[in-house]
Formats: structure tokens, C-alpha cells, sequence
């Protein structure tokens, strides 16, 4: 468990999620690490509330009432007490030494007993560490001490503006994306499962034109638009470079589909390591005074991002409908075949598309990292989130995309009036299966596509 | 660097309880994907229910050990029915998608505060297979010769994961080669053949996705059994992923091809995994690429690469034949 030190990122939420990757990631690793070291003995990192390391606390582990060892936490919270041998031992944490205002999650979770250490194992143990607000009794759901009393909240009706304005938002940012998503389904039958990772390609790109430290250090507009070239420049290398050739090779659509998961896990990793996993922010438009109109509050950049959605999702719409490219993306949706009988170039219309797509869900990616933050793996969320407005508009149908994206946004920011908002994403994704149960061809999707 | 120490880990961890469990789910993922062409992209999801059906009636209410069993196999197919039910009917892609939403779900409300009391929330639960150690036969200390020494209570869950892996081979082996078997392999060749000579596609459909999912839902139990910890973002959708690479590695669609493809793959990974950190340790690669905080970061793209380039170039892995993993789905 030694990631558990790691350095994790800013924002609370953030660092848990961090956090629990890093879990994630040490429960996927096999005895390796444990390997190394030789003797056994019980070791933790203590973690406040807010995931900040707890230092200065006494630990002591006992057996059948000897003492064994004891440790105090350093500045990163960890601590490791050396054990003679495996056995059972008990644990105890010296609730005088916790600073004020952390408490362990349940009255009397400072002692864990019998705590089984195999030969050679480094036992991790974990003391979940609250506010004294959140404290249960042991072993109950804290119905005895009674729930703290929530915040005082303003009545549903003003919660609801506010909750359905956030909600075009976030439909906006996802349809951006998901618009993409849908024209390149439509015109090679191909489930990009990497259209996630062209998101944070777009957003990490504006990144490093505008906040890296020894970048460039561009305005936002600037590097949103710099970020633009480079997502579109991405999609066309990944369309010439992996997947016409693919095509050409006779390659199956469902092999296509699996090795879609092989570049977005691959290009993900590696956006990672390059990036890092501390979420950031831009240098622009980061604090904004909210302005008021009417029963809606928001900040101007807000109002920005669904302006200049809104008004790309419109320019791509007259492009469909308007220009020769338009027509001719359309046709090959259509009907690839009679398209390319009919004298249209398909390769080149393809490759359009995909310019067209990774320009697009990097556009999406810097308004998804400037309503939200920059992330590693924020392309991969918004993913499924995408899928799903793409579904419930009908596979293939750009203008679907649109619809379903918003509905799939307005859901997820609506749950949030009676849900708690880490739920937000498992609503909007049920209805997804919601829609596949009642209309698998979607809202404006022709029924001869699903069958 | 020291390469004795880096394949005695590789080694390690190829026949440890981890690489028995993805063992497990990718034998019913090869149930699903491999034999009857269903692209199930929520395996993680009846890894999860069969791993909180034991930790859950284990920890909050107390059953015996083996009554989790039965549950977390009853959420399984419960899981199985409800997500196939409606489902199984659509196209390949759509399942694809569905399962994974639903994945995702399912780990989204488990690790949520709602359902804290039950599931333990983002702490997950733990300790709820003392039941399982109390039953070790073997007695403290280390058994096995270089390069395979483990631990008893290691050997012991070992004991458990392969023990169960063995027994579903076996059995997915007798279901191939029996009637059943041949139905469903001619739904994934072509479903309205299967049809016209009167087969029930959608009930051969859904019987597939709950058998696999069962055996998924062992191999979900036995990773919380390992750890003695069950934790919901284990269960992200990166495993199906993983499991997806070992499967088409080893070879899907044959009885033995998850089994050697997750071998493979866990030796691969810890390998992989030892060398870095060696070689990051010993200065062959400068920190300053790769440091080792990255190296966990590195593995995982090296993983999406593998299974870019096996879908490329042998999608029918090592075991596999070419004809049919020919994949252009409905």
C-alpha cells in the first residue's frame, strides 16, 4: 500500500478519487510489491476527512494485552510498527494524540482487534477518520446518535433553476463531444471507444498552451483554439494512420470495437503519465462573480460555454444540411455503397469526419475542463455519459446526438435535487437502459438499425 | 538487476490467487463472447455482485460463509436475467454498451453514501471470510522451491481459486461438446440459422450470459477472499478490460484459452511491473522519464497496446482459430 502516500491532488473530491485509484491500483497489483521487503508488520496511512495526511498520532499494537510497538504518524500520516512474527494482534490508535475535529468514523474504531498478519505480510489497516459530525455508533448507521442535522437548503423551487441551467451545461459540453461520436458511427460503423481519450486530448492540449509552468502561457481563447487544431490533427493521424488501413484489411466491426478499447486504454495511460494525476485548472476565467437574471444564477464563463456550444452544435448542423461535405457525410451514412457508386469520395469523407470529430471533442474537452477540471481521465467519464445521449438520440443520427446529449445532462444535474450528486452519472446512465428497454432505436433513430 | 528476483515474482504471480480469479471471469467471459458471440462488456459487474453477496452477508448480516456463496451466485443470475432480458435482443454493439453502463452503475450506487450502511460505501468491507482461513489445512510457514514459495493462507486461497477453475474447464468443457453447446456456437456463427432450425435464440442468449456470469461472480469472490477486502473501485471497468486482453490472448472460444491467456497475461504484468521498478531503481531508466509512481500508469498502457496489436494481428491469440474470430457481430 505504499501509493497510499502519494502525493494526490486539490480539490477534496478530487483527491479522494485519486485516492481510491491508487486503492484500486494496489488491489490489482499482485505480491510484487510485498516481495521485496522480508518481516512481517502492520502499517497504515492515517487520512483527515479532507485526505489530508494526519500526522502526531500515536499507534499501538498489543497482543493478548502486551505491548508489541508503537509508532506516530509523519507529516505524510503513515506509520509502521515492526511485529516479532505473524499472529493476531490489536491496534490501537491514541485518540488523545488526533487533532481536533477528526474523530474515527465509528465510536470505538480506534481499536481493531485480532488483526491477522500472515508470515512476510506488511499488514495495511486503515482507521477511516470523519469530522465529529459524522461519527455512528459501532456497528449501526449511526440511527442511535442521530444523523447530523443537514444544512439549511433553499426551498426546491430556487434549487431548480440553478440545477436545470447546470444541466444544459453539462448536455452541452456532452453533445459537443458526442456529435463526433455519432458522425463517425454513421460513417464507418465504428464504436470509437477512444472518442473519450480525443476529449482529454483537447482539454490536457489547452493545458499546456495555457497553464503549464514553461509553456507557452497563452490566453484561453488562444489555446482553446490551438487545442482545437490539435484534436483535429489527432483524429485524421488516428483515421489514416490505424483504422482506413484496418478497414482495408477486411477487419471485423467488432474486433475494430475491442481494438477501440486498446487505444483508449492505451492513449489514457499515457496522457496519465505525461500529465500526471493531480487534476488541474486554467489561468483564466477561474473566479467569476455570478450575475443574475431573473430566477437563474450563473457565472459568465458558464453562460459562455452553452453560447459557444450552442452556437457550434448550429454551425455543424448548417454544415450537414448546407455544404457539399454536408451532403456528402450524410450520403455515406445513408448508404455507403450508393454513395461511393455515386462518384462521392468515401475516404475522404471519412477522413473529414474524423478531422471533424477530434475537433470537436477537443473543443468539448476545454469547456469540460473549464466548467469542471482538467483530469486525466475526464474523456473516459464523460465517455459512457456520451454513449448514452448518442443512444438515446439513435445511433448514427448527429441530430439525435444532440437531443440525447442534453436530456442525458439536464437528468444527471436534475437528480442532484433529490439524489446526492455522486449519483449524478448512475441516473443519467440509467436512462440509457431505460431507453433500450422502452425504444432501442432512440428518439429520433429509424428502427431498421437495431435489429 | 536482478533477473532472478524479477521472474520469481513474474512466476509469483502468474499462478497466484489474483491471476485464478481473472481466470475464473474470463472462463464465463468465454462463455459469453467466445462461444456465443454476446459482447458482454459488464463482466466487472457480476464480479461485484458475487463479491459483495459474500462480503455483505458475511459482514453486515452475519451468515455463514458459504450462505454468501449462494447469495452472491443468486445475485449473479438475478443480474444476469435483468440485464439480459432486455438486452440479448438488441445488436452486439448495444449490448456492449448497456453492459458497461450497467457496470458502472452498479459500482456507482455500491461505492455511494446512500449505501454506506450495507456496503461499507467507499471503504468497501472487510474481514469476512475468517471462515474460509479457519478452514486452512495447511500450517503456518512457507511451502513450495524456488521460484514458488508462498505462504500457507496464499496456498490455501490458491487451493480455492485454481481448485474452482479446474471445475469450471471441466464443466464449460463438457458444455461445448454437448448439444447446448453446439446451439449456441451456431448463434454466434449465425443466429437466423440457429433460428430457422427452430432453436429459442433469446432463451439460449440469456441461459449463456447467467452461466458465465455465475462462474464470473466466483471469480469476483475469490478476489475479495484473497484480500479479505471488498472495495468498489476494484471493480472498475478496466477489469473487464484486462479480462477482455487475457481472453483474446489465450484464445477465445477455446476451452483452455482463458486459462493460459491469464497466466500469460499475470506473468506478463508482474514482469513487466518488477522490471520497471528495477531497472527505475537501479538508474537504467532516469526518473525523470518514467518515475515510479508511473510505472502502475505505464503497465496499463502497455496492456491497451497489447490488445490493440493482438486484435490487429492475431485476434484469435494463441490458441484460437482464425475463422473464427472473424467478428463482424449484428
Amino acid at each position: 500500500m505504499d501509493t497510499l502516500g502519494a502525493p494526490t491532488g486539490r480539490g477534496t473530491l478530487a483527491r479522494l478519487v485519486v485516492l481510491l485509484a491508487l486503492c484500486a491500483l494496489t488491489v490489482l497489483l499482485p505480491a510484487a510489491s510485498a516481495a521485496a521487503q522480508e518481516g512481517e508488520s502492520v502499517r497504515g496511512s492515517l487520512r483527515g476527512p479532507d485526505g489530508d495526511p494526519v500526522r502526531g498520532v500515536t499507534v499501538t499494537v498489543t497482543q493478548n494485552g502486551k505491548d508489541v510497538g508503537e509508532d506516530t504518524s509523519g507529516a505524510d500520516g503513515s506509520w509502521e510498527v515492526k511485529l516479532p512474527g505473524p499472529g493476531d494482534y490489536d491496534v490501537e490508535l491514541d485518540l488523545n494524540t488526533l487533532p481536533n475535529g477528526v474523530v474515527p468514523r465509528e465510536r470505538g474504531g480506534e481499536t481493531l482487534e485480532g488483526v491477522t498478519v500472515s508470515p512476510d505480510q506488511q499488514r495495511a489497516v486503515i482507521f477511516p477518520l470523519v469530522p465529529p459530525s459524522e461519527q455512528t455508533g459501532p456497528g449501526q448507521d449511526g440511527g442511535e446518535t442521530g444523523p447530523p442535522a443537514p444544512p439549511p437548503e433553499p426551498p426546491l423551487a430556487e434549487r431548480f433553476p440553478d440545477a436545470l441551467l447546470g444541466g444544459i451545461e453539462y448536455g452541452a459540453v456532452i453533445a459537443i463531444c458526442a456529435v463526433g461520436l455519432s458522425l463517425i458511427f454513421g460513417t464507418t460503423r465504428l464504436i470509437n471507444f477512444a472518442h473519450g481519450e480525443l476529449v482529454t486530448i483537447g482539454a490536457v492540449a489547452a493545458f499546456f498552451f495555457n497553464a503549464t509552468a514553461g509553456g507557452p502561457g497563452l490566453q484561453l481563447i488562444m489555446a482553446g483554439a490551438l487545442a482545437v487544431v490539435v484534436g483535429a490533427l489527432f483524429g485524421g493521424v488516428v483515421e489514416r494512420g490505424l483504422w482506413r488501413p484496418l478497414r482495408e484489411r477486411g477487419t471485423g466491426r467488432i474486433n475494430l470495437f475491442i481494438i477501440s478499447i486498446g487505444l483508449s486504454l492505451l492513449l489514457r495511460h499515457v496522457i496519465l503519465v505525461l500529465y500526471g494525476s493531480r487534476p488541474g485548472s486554467y489561468t483564466d476565467y477561474d473566479l467569476q462573480q455570478n450575475v443574475e437574471f431573473g430566477p437563474f444564477s450563473a457565472a459568465p464563463r458558464d453562460l459562455s460555454i452553452v453560447g459557444i456550444s450552442v452556437l457550434t452544435l448550429v454551425a455543424v448542423a448548417l454544415m450537414l444540411q448546407r455544404t457539399r461535405i454536408g451532403t456528402a457525410i450524410r450520403a455515406v451514412s445513408d448508404n455507403r455503397d450508393l454513395a461511393e457508386s455515386s462518384g462521392i469520395d468515401v475516404h475522404r469523407v471519412v477522413l473529414v469526419v474524423w478531422i471533424l470529430g477530434g475537433g470537436l471533442a477537443a473543443l468539448g474537452g476545454v469547456m469540460f475542463g473549464l466548467a469542471e477540471v482538467v483530469a486525466w481521465d475526464m474523456g473516459f467519464k464523460l465517455l459512457l455519459l456520451m454513449f448514452a445521449g448518442v443512444i438515446l438520440g439513435g445511433l448514427g443520427s448527429a441530430y439525435g446526438a444532440m437531443a440525447g446529449s442534453f436530456l442525458v445532462g439536464i437528468v444527471a444535474h436534475l437528480s442532484t435535487l433529490w439524489f446526492p450528486i455522486e449519483l449524478q452519472n448512475a441516473w443519467a446512465m440509467l436512462v440509457l437502459i431505460v431507453v433500450l428497454l422502452v425504444r432501442p432505436q432512440g428518439i429520433l433513430g429509424r428502427r431498421e438499425r437495431i435489429g | 538487476m536482478d533477473f532472478a528476483a524479477i521472474l520469481a515474482s513474474a512466476c509469483t504471480g502468474a499462478i497466484g490467487p489474483i491471476a485464478a480469479a481473472y481466470a475464473l471471469a474470463a472462463i464465463g467471459l468465454n462463455i459469453h463472447f467466445g462461444y456465443t458471440g454476446l459482447l458482454n462488456f459488464g463482466q466487472v459487474a457480476f464480479m461485484l455482485v458475487g463479491a459483495y453477496g459474500v462480503a455483505i452477508s458475511v459482514s453486515v448480516f452475519a451468515l455463514p460463509l458459504w450462505v454468501g456463496v449462494l447469495i452472491g451466485v443468486l445475485c449473479a443470475i438475478v443480474l444476469a436475467l435483468l440485464l439480459g432480458a432486455p438486452t440479448v435482443r438488441l445488436r452486439s454493439d448495444y449490448l456492449a454498451i448497456a453492459t458497461i453502463a450497467a457496470g458502472e452503475i452498479l459500482r456507482l450506487f455500491y461505492r455511494s453514501s446512500a449505501a454506506q450502511p450495507v456496503t461499507g460505501g467507499v471503504y468497501g468491507l472487510q474481514r469476512f471470510a475468517d471462515d474460509f482461513y479457519a478452514l486452512n489445512p495447511f500450517s503456518t510457514g512457507r511451502y513450495g522451491f524456488w521460484p514458488f514459495t508462498f505462504a500457507a493462507r496464499d496456498l490455501w486461497v490458491m487451493v480455492l481459486g485454481w481448485g474452482l477453475v479446474l471445475l469450471a474447464t471441466v464443466f464449460v468443457y463438457l458444455l461445448v461438446h454437448s448439444p447446448w453447446g453446439r446451439v449456441i456456437r451456431a448463434i454466434r456463427e449465425d443466429e437466423e440459422a440457429a433460428r430457422s432450425l427452430g432453436k429459442n435464440v433469446y432463451s439460449y442468449k440469456l441461459q449463456s450470459l447467467v452461466l458465465g456470469g455465475v462462474i464470473g461472480s466466483f471469480g469476483g469472490m475469490v478476489m475479495v477472499i484473497n484480500t479479505q477486502s471488498a472495495s468498489p473501485d476494484s471493480f472498475d471497468p478496466v477489469v473487464t478490460f484486462f479480462i477482455y486482453t487475457l481472453l483474446v490472448l489465450g484464445g477465445a472460444g477455446r476451452v483452455i484459452g482463458p486459462v493460459l491467456g491469464s497466466v500469460l497475461f499475470w506473468f506478463i504484468m508482474v514482469f513487466l511491473d518488477a522490471l520497471l521498478r528495477q531497472a527505475i531503481g537501479t538508474g537504467y531508466i532516469s526518473p525523470n522519464v518514467i518515475s515510479a509512481s508511473e510505472v502502475g500508469a505505464v503497465r496499463f498502457a502497455l496492456v491497451g497496446l497489447g490488445l490493440l496489436l493482438l486484435m490487429v494481428y492475431r485476434p484469435q491469440g494463441i490458441l484460437g482459430r482464425k475463422e473464427e474470430m472473424v467478428l463482424n457481430g449484428r
